[in-house]
């Protein structure tokens, strides 16, 4: 492996005589140009849904596990009571960071939406809400929801739980499929490349039968061709990476489109990723021409 | 440097010649004649590894031929100048890159310069340096492929007809530089239906006629 990959820098930075030696083959390297081309556009795309999904679940997850929110209906009169009860048992549990009553101001910003903004909160019989910031593994639910019931009535303990773990579960999903897909792309590329190197080998049967007469060795006339598609396939590679990166940067803009788009593009450190692309097309290309270049010089001696 | 020990060969039907033994010493001149179809280009091929004999042993170098991987044989064919009966160019490349290619391949392209020059005047294709090998005449092509053979300076130097469609000067030029190559110590063997050469060299060096009939290699008599 590793002297394989010695031979793939030698071989970029290496001597181009080689080349010289293969005619230029317009079919094939037509064929690789845009192979390579096509298949880094939708590996863009796969690689940002999957940078994106992955965002998203962690940031759901993240969010979503850290919090959970206690709603303690009673009447007015046990409302107090009650609420100091609650708070008092939630900072005896393990797993709970804090807990903290929603303020009047609070209460009435979350009910603004669909109130406006005059509504006499005070007056409203509307429950109280008190905010759990978790910390470590967080609590046990089943165990809070007990001792709650026998202690403070009128509590009613939502976890997020039951509409977080699909939405995680799906995006993971997602992100599953993304990867699934560029592996697909990676192979199916290595596939096409195969293909069009086998193709350049046998209309240049002469070329290597006069290589071999005058001393040329296996890997001398394989570097011709390996050298060739490595080239071509980085470069298609990389036009479809620019090209498909605009696209992924033309979608449509994440603060119009809200909700789920949110973050489709490329952020941080995920730049990076998409240069990626070219170097996996020309690394791929080196070892499927490679591969099919000394099969074919193995078996036509 | 190359030995044939009764070797044979048949291509699958009969037999094409058997008990065939050659030795190509440093220094040797020989000739090789015979009728067309005797099989002279088929013995060559198996002088220099392109194919491998029915039964008998060949050596290359030292080497069993038959036990050499292929980048073995190419190492030896570094050392073995071949003109082939049908020069087998690269289509492609000017004819100065053509004769330059053993060099090129043996990764010593700039050891080509000056040589390469003095090569292509003496074989008299300084003007043609730069067209591509279908674009040259028989001739030409046949002495660019004398160019090709020598420019390594190979220990052994094999030519099929070298001079099939040359003229009389121009293969007189062709087989001094074969004897002067000779006189460096090189071994040559020539397949040739031209009986004039084999004269006019038997004049110049000393040399042997190998006839290849009726399957059989035999040293050619006196009645040349
Ligand atoms: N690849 C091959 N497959 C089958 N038969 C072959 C092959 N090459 C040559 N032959 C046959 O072997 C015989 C000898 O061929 P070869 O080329 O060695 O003759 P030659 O003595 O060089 O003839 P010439 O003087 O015409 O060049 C011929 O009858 C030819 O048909
Ligand atoms: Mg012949």
């Amino acid at each position: 492996m590793i002297t394989a990959f010695g031979r793939f820098i030698a071989m970029l930075a290496g001597d181009p005589l080689p080349d010289r030696s293969v005619p230029p083959t317009g079919y094939t390297a037509r064929l690789t140009l845009f192979t390579s081309g096509a298949m880094a556009f939708l590996a863009m795309f796969a690689l940002a849904l999957s940078l994106a999904t992955g965002r998203l679940a962690d940031r759901w997850s993240a969010e979503l596990a850290r919090t959970s929110t206690l709603r303690i209906s009673a009447p007015a009169d046990q409302l107090d009571a009650q609420q100091a009860a609650a708070i008092k048992l939630l900072e005896t549990t393990p797993g709970v960071a804090s807990a903290r009553a929603l303020s009047t101001e609070e209460q009435q910003e979350l009910l603004e939406p669909w109130f406006g903004p005059d509504i006499p909160i005070a007056s409203l019989p509307i429950p109280r809400l008190i905010e759990i910031i978790e910390e470590g593994e967080g609590y046990d639910p089943t165990g809070l929801r007990a001792r709650l019931q026998a202690e403070v009535p009128g509590a009613i303990l939502d976890d997020h739980t039951r509409w977080r773990e699909p939405l995680i579960d799906a995006a993971s999903r997602l992100r599953l499929l993304a990867v699934t897909a560029i592996l697909l792309i990676v192979a199916a590329m290595g596939a096409m490349i195969t293909l069009a190197a086998q193709a350049a080998l046998s209309a240049n049967a002469q070329v290597i039968r006069v290589m071999r007469l005058v001393g040329a060795r296996d890997l001398y006339i394989a570097g011709a061709f390996v050298r060739r598609f490595t080239i071509r396939a980085f470069a298609g590679a990389a036009a479809g990476s620019i090209v498909g990166m605009l696209a992924v940067l033309l979608l449509p803009s994440t603060e119009v489109a809200g909700g789920f788009l949110t973050g489709l593009g490329f952020q941080g450190a995920g730049w990076f990723a998409p240069l990626c692309i070219p170097v996996l097309a020309a690394v791929v290309a080196f070892f499927a021409t490679r591969a099919a270049a000394l099969r074919t010089l193995r078996t036509q001696s | 440097m190359i030995e044939l020990d009764r070797v044979a060969y048949s291509y699958g039907g009969g037999e094409l010649f058997s008990d065939v033994s050659l030795n190509l010493a440093p220094g040797s001149f020989q000739f090789l004649t015979g009728p067309s179809g005797a099989g002279k280009t088929t013995l060559l091929k198996l002088c220099y590894g392109e194919l491998r004999a029915t039964s008998g042993h060949v050596r290359l170098f030292g080497q069993n031929a038959r036990e050499m991987g292929r980048d073995e044989v190419a190492l030896a064919r570094r050392k073995i100048g071949v003109v082939h009966q049908d020069c087998q160019f690269l289509d492609h490349l000017p004819v100065a890159e053509n004769i330059a290619l053993p060099l090129t391949v043996a990764g010593r392209a700039q050891e080509a310069g000056d040589y390469l020059e003095d090569l292509l005047r003496w074989v008299g294709l300084a003007h043609q340096a730069g067209q591509l090998p279908p674009e040259l005449s028989g001739g030409e092509r046949q002495r660019a492929a004398l160019a090709r053979a020598v420019i390594i300076s190979p220990d052994v130097i094999i030519a099929d007809e070298p001079t099939g469609n040359i003229d009389w000067e121009m293969s007189q030029r062709l087989l001094r530089l074969l004897i002067e190559l000779n006189k460096m110590g090189k071994a040559v063997l020539i397949a040739t239906h031209d009986m004039n050469l084999i004269r006019t060299a038997k004049t110049q060096v000393q040399s042997r006629v190998l006839r290849l009939n009726n399957r059989r290699l035999q040293a050619a008599g006196v009645d040349l």
